[in-house]
This record gives structure tokens, C-alpha cells and sequence, in this order.
């Protein structure tokens, strides 16, 4: 069943098309890596799944985006509800300045949880999922900015996870990290499918290759080709999307 | 070829023998540029220091005549009756008062003015604003004063039902426009500075943009904010014109913000021109200024330490 289902989508930064006919759908509990070379649109694309493009002055967007059944770009959607269900973790990892306990907890608070059991329960269960409980419980009033590159992202992976989202996307988000921490990270990618739609955006092939069920190449803000992440890899139909993953280009 | 290459090695030969002996002109030179460049730099400090021993050995002489106890903590400052008194405490209570009034006022507009602008104003508004609030910090403290006496104390002494309206409080509204741009520039400035991976972090986790400025860039920002309003009330105490112009410049310790009030900075400015030189008052007026100076000093530290630490955090 699609979690996710995209219909010509095409987006504008002001006169510059992003997007172009963009259509998708993206598969519940599974892994959607969204790979191609630099400029390609798979970011944008990425951000216009929970509407972070709202952010940018002068977007313009087009077409159909259905989480289930729900265009999340009708003029009655909240946004802040939207982004609930749709939950994010970036390229670079980015903590609040505060504590570790208080960087979990910052979601669930926003959406009216104030007593502290409640709030312990939902931070050692997130961190738990983020596989980070261990290597932080004795130390969760301490400022979050104090954990290696690797812990700071997966405190934003238990941080996004607090909200008990749905839909999990992921920008590059193991581009910062040495290999140790991302092999961490993609272990807990494949954990995490059990439970939530994950979107990735990633540069590496082998990534790709890695931890993802299907995968959508993206080429000048176009879709060349979606399928199965093995049939990509290895019998991709379009001549272009065999060029990029046998590294013949990008 | 062969000979080209030849003269390209002689030629490098030559010129590393001639790198490796010292040579003197150039070294020179050097010595000579550092030296003054020294001496430059440290133009300031020695200024600041003699600055400051002038004030302390003028200052200092005024306890030949009275002692430092009646001087800090005598409630009496009549420097030309019959039978003088020097004590600081009115007009230090009234700087205190005045300075605390402004900031009272200028802190909330401030920091409301800094979020305003860097958070939620669009483009244009934001420019216009930052022109505007530049031309608040221009505009000369007579000015300011002028207005103060003309439009300001009038509407004191209506809006209260005073005799007059030459009051601490008069004082502490105008000082607070102009501790105003201080305070919105630097809190403006650490605001921006913050990585902008903060906003979307809050934000994707479905965070409002209220809750975004209040929860996570105010409290991130806030050393450089605390900075801004220290900055801000070194700008208020150290102001001496508006303040002596609206004040009334009564020399009482002031009980509330609708009386009138005298600063340590007008007292300095309205008494030195009447004191006989190196007489008992007038060596009381540099006291007062080493006083005056010590607390300017100290916030000015403050706000120093408290920007660096604000520069550590923000990365």
C-alpha cells in the first residue's frame, strides 16, 4: 500500500523548475532511497514531502502530494500537523543547545505533554529506538552539542521519532558521519522500517544498495526511473539510470 | 635546452644562498613596521591608564578633607552650603533609578523590536526598520533633551497630575530611546548568527514559529542578549545631557520614579564650571567620576564576558 502518493508534481523557484512531473509513490514500512547527482531535485523533492519548501521565499508548487488519502497542499491543511506525521532528520546534525533529555522531549512538549513521567517514558523509549539509550542514560542532563557527530544524529533520529511520526524523511543523513557512525545509522534505518515509512535521500550508491526496498533515480528534476532497489541496480531499463549506478557519470 | 635548465638551477642555487643569509635591511624594516605598529596599538591602553591615574590622583585627594565613609554612605550632597556635604548616595540612588527605569522600558520594546526584526518582519520592513533604528542612535542627546522638556515632561506632568514634570521617570524614557538601538543591533546580531538548522529542526518537528523564537532561538541567543542589555545600560548610566535636561536635578535620594531625581553624570557636568579649582568640591566631583567610571567599567566586563562566551557557544 502507498503511504505516499505523488501526481505530477512540479515546483518553481521563481522562474527555475525544480520539479518536473514528479510522480511516485512511496510504499508504507519500507525504505525509499532517492538517489542522483548533485542539483537533481531529490532534496527539494524531499522537503516538499512534509512542505519545509515553505520556508523558501518564492516557491511555487503544483500538483498532486497525498499522504494516504489527504492533499497536503490544500489551503485547509495545518502544516504543524502535516510535519507530526511527517517527521525529518537533516544532512548536518543539528541538536538544540540544551540538554539531551530536553532536545527528545522539545516535540512532545510542543503538543501538550507536561508531566515528566509521561515525558521520561516517551525520551527513553525514543532514545531506545534510536539506538542511542545506552551511551546517553547516565548523562541526559547534559548539553546534547557535548555528543560525537554520530550520537548527535541519532539524537535528532530519537528526537523526529518522539513524535511518533508515520512518514520518516532523511536528507543525507549520514554525509557528516565517518563510517563507523553511519554503519550504526543504517543499521538502525532497517530496524526503524519495521515501524515507519522512511524516505532517504542519499549520495552513496552503495548505500542505496544497502538499506533501501525501493529506489527512485532522479536526473534534472525529473524521475528517469522507479522500481524495486534490486532491479535498479541491477537491470535498470533506462540507459541513463545504468550510467549513474555503474558510475559511468555523477 | 640542456642550457636552460642549467641556468634554472644555477639561478635557484642563487637564490636559495641568498634566502638563507640574514639580510639586515629587510630585517630592519620589519623590526621598525612591528615596532610602530606596537606602539599603535597600545596608544589606547596607555590613554585609558592615564585616563584613569589622573582621575585617581585628583580624585583621591578629596579624603585629606572628608572621609570615605561620609562621602559613600552620607544621604547629603550640599557641596556649596555653609557647612559642606559630600555624600554620593542621592546621586548614585539616582543614576540607579534612572538607568533601572530605562531599562525596564527599553528591554522589553528592544528584544520584542530584535525578534521582530530578524525573525518575522519580510525584507523590506526589515530594512526600513534598521534604517530607522540607525537614525535613533543619531540623534544628538540635546535633541533628544529638547524634546524631552517640550513634549515629554508636559505629558509626565499631565498624565500623573504632577507640579512638575521634570521627574526620574521623564529621564528613564528618554535614556531608554536611547539605550534602545544598542540593545536591538546586538540582539538582532545574535539572533542571526544562530545556524539556521535551528529554525528547521523546531519547525519539522512541527513546532509554530511562535514556539520556534521562544523555545529554541531566544534561549540559544541569550548570552548575546544579556550582552546587548548590559551594552544597553552602560549606554543609560554613562548618559549626561537628556538626563540633566528633564531630570529636575534635585539632589535627594529619589523614593519614587515621579519625583525628581539627580544623576552622578549631571552633577559632574552642572557643578565643574562653579568649583574653584583643586578645592575640596571640585576634587569631589573627580570622586564621583572614579565611581562612576569603576561601574562603567564593570558592566562593560560583564558584557564582554558574557559576548565571548555567546561567541564560544554559537560556533
Amino acid at each position: 500500500m502507498s503511504k505516499i502518493s505523488v501526481k505530477d508534481l512540479n515546483l518553481f523557484y521563481g522562474d527555475f523548475q525544480a520539479l518536473k512531473n514528479i510522480t511516485l509513490n512511496i510504499e508504507e514500512k519500507k525504505v525509499t532511497a532517492l538517489i542522483g547527482p548533485s542539483g537533481c531535485g531529490k532534496s527539494t523533492f524531499l522537503r516538499s514531502l512534509n512542505r519545509m519548501n515553505d520556508l523558501i521565499d518564492g516557491v511555487k508548487i503544483k500538483g498532486d502530494l497525498k499522504l494516504e488519502e489527504q492533499d497536503i497542499y490544500q489551503k485547509d491543511v495545518d502544516v504543524v500537523a502535516l510535519r507530526r506525521r511527517v517527521g525529518m532528520v537533516f544532512q548536518k546534525p543539528n541538536p538544540f543547545p540544551k540538554s539531551i533529555y530536553e532536545n527528545v522531549a522539545y516535540g512532545p512538549r510542543r503538543y501538550g505533554i507536561k508531566t515528566r513521567k509521561q515525558l521520561d517514558e516517551i525520551v527513553e523509549k525514543s532514545l531506545k529506538k534510536a539506538a542511542l539509550w545506552e551511551e546517553v542514560k547516565d548523562r541526559l542532563s547534559k548539553s546534547a552539542l557535548g555528543l560525537s557527530g554520530g550520537q548527535q544524529q541519532r539524537l535528532c533520529i530519537a528526537r523526529a521519532l518522539a513524535m511518533e511520526p508515520e512518514v520518516l524523511l532523511m536528507d543525507e543523513p549520514t554525509s557528516a558521519l565517518d563510517p563507523i557512525a553511519t554503519a550504526k545509522i543504517e543499521e538502525l534505518i532497517v530496524e526503524l522500517k519495521k515501524e515507519y515509512t522512511i524516505v532517504i535521500v542519499t549520495h552513496s550508491m552503495q548505500q542505496a544498495a544497502r538499506i533501501s526496498d525501493e529506489t527512485a533515480f532522479f536526473l534534472m528534476g525529473e524521475v528517469v526511473e522507479v522500481d524495486t532497489t534490486q532491479k535498479i541496480f541491477t537491470k535498470p531499463r533506462d540507459k541513463r539510470t545504468e550510467d549513474y549506478v555503474t558510475g559511468r557519470f555523477g | 635546452m640542456a642550457n636552460a635548465q642549467e641556468m634554472l638551477v644555477t639561478q635557484d642555487k642563487f637564490t636559495h644562498r641568498k634566502n638563507l643569509k640574514k639580510d639586515i635591511k629587510h630585517s630592519l624594516g620589519e623590526y621598525i613596521i612591528e615596532k610602530i605598529i606596537f606602539c599603535l596599538g597600545i596608544t589606547s591602553v596607555i590613554i585609558f591608564s592615564l585616563i584613569f591615574l589622573f582621575l585617581l590622583r585628583t580624585g583621591l585627594t578629596l579624603f585629606r578633607d572628608v572621609s570615605l565613609k561620609e562621602f559613600l554612605f552620607s544621604k547629603n550632597w550640599f557641596p556649596i552650603s555653609v557647612n559642606p556635604q559630600y555624600g554620593i548616595l542621592p546621586l548614585v540612588a539616582g543614576s540607579l533609578l534612572i538607568t533601572a527605569g530605562a531599562i525596564l522600558i527599553s528591554v522589553p520594546i528592544g528584544v520584542g523590536c530584535a525578534i521582530y526584526i530578524s525573525e518575522v518582519a519580510p525584507p523590506k520592513t526589515k530594512m526600513v526598520l534598521k534604517v530607522i533604528i540607525e537614525f535613533l542612535s543619531a540623534i544628538p542627546s540635546v535633541v533628544l533633551g529638547f524634546l524631552g522638556i517640550v513634549v515629554l515632561a508636559n505629558w509626565v506632568r499631565i498624565s500623573f497630575s504632577l507640579s512638575s514634570g521634570f521627574t526620574a521617570l521623564t529621564g528613564s524614557i528618554l535614556v531608554s530611546l536611547m539605550a534602545l538601538p544598542t540593545i536591538i543591533t546586538i540582539s538582532d546580531d545574535a539572533i542571526n548568527a544562530l545556524p539556521k538548522e535551528y529554525r528547521e529542526a523546531s519547525l519539522a518537528l512541527g513546532a509554530t514559529k511562535w514556539e520556534t523564537i521562544i523555545n529554541v532561538l531566544v534561549p540559544a541567543a541569550s548570552s548575546g542578549i544579556i550582552a546587548a542589555i548590559m551594552l544597553g545600560i552602560g549606554r543609560a548610566i554613562g548618559e549626561t545631557m537628556t538626563v540633566m535636561m528633564v531630570t529636575g536635578n534635585a539632589a535627594k535620594i529619589p523614593d519614587t520614579f515621579l519625583t525628581s531625581a539627580r544623576t552622578m553624570t549631571a552633577t559632574i557636568a552642572a557643578e565643574m564650571g562653579d568649583t574653584v579649582r583643586n578645592g575640596t568640591h571640585y576634587h569631589a566631583l573627580f570622586a564621583v567620576g572614579i565611581v562612576l567610571l569603576m561601574m562603567t567599567t564593570c558592566i562593560n566586563l560583564i558584557a564582554d564576558f558574557v559576548l565571548n562566551r555567546a561567541r564560544k557557544e554559537g560556533r
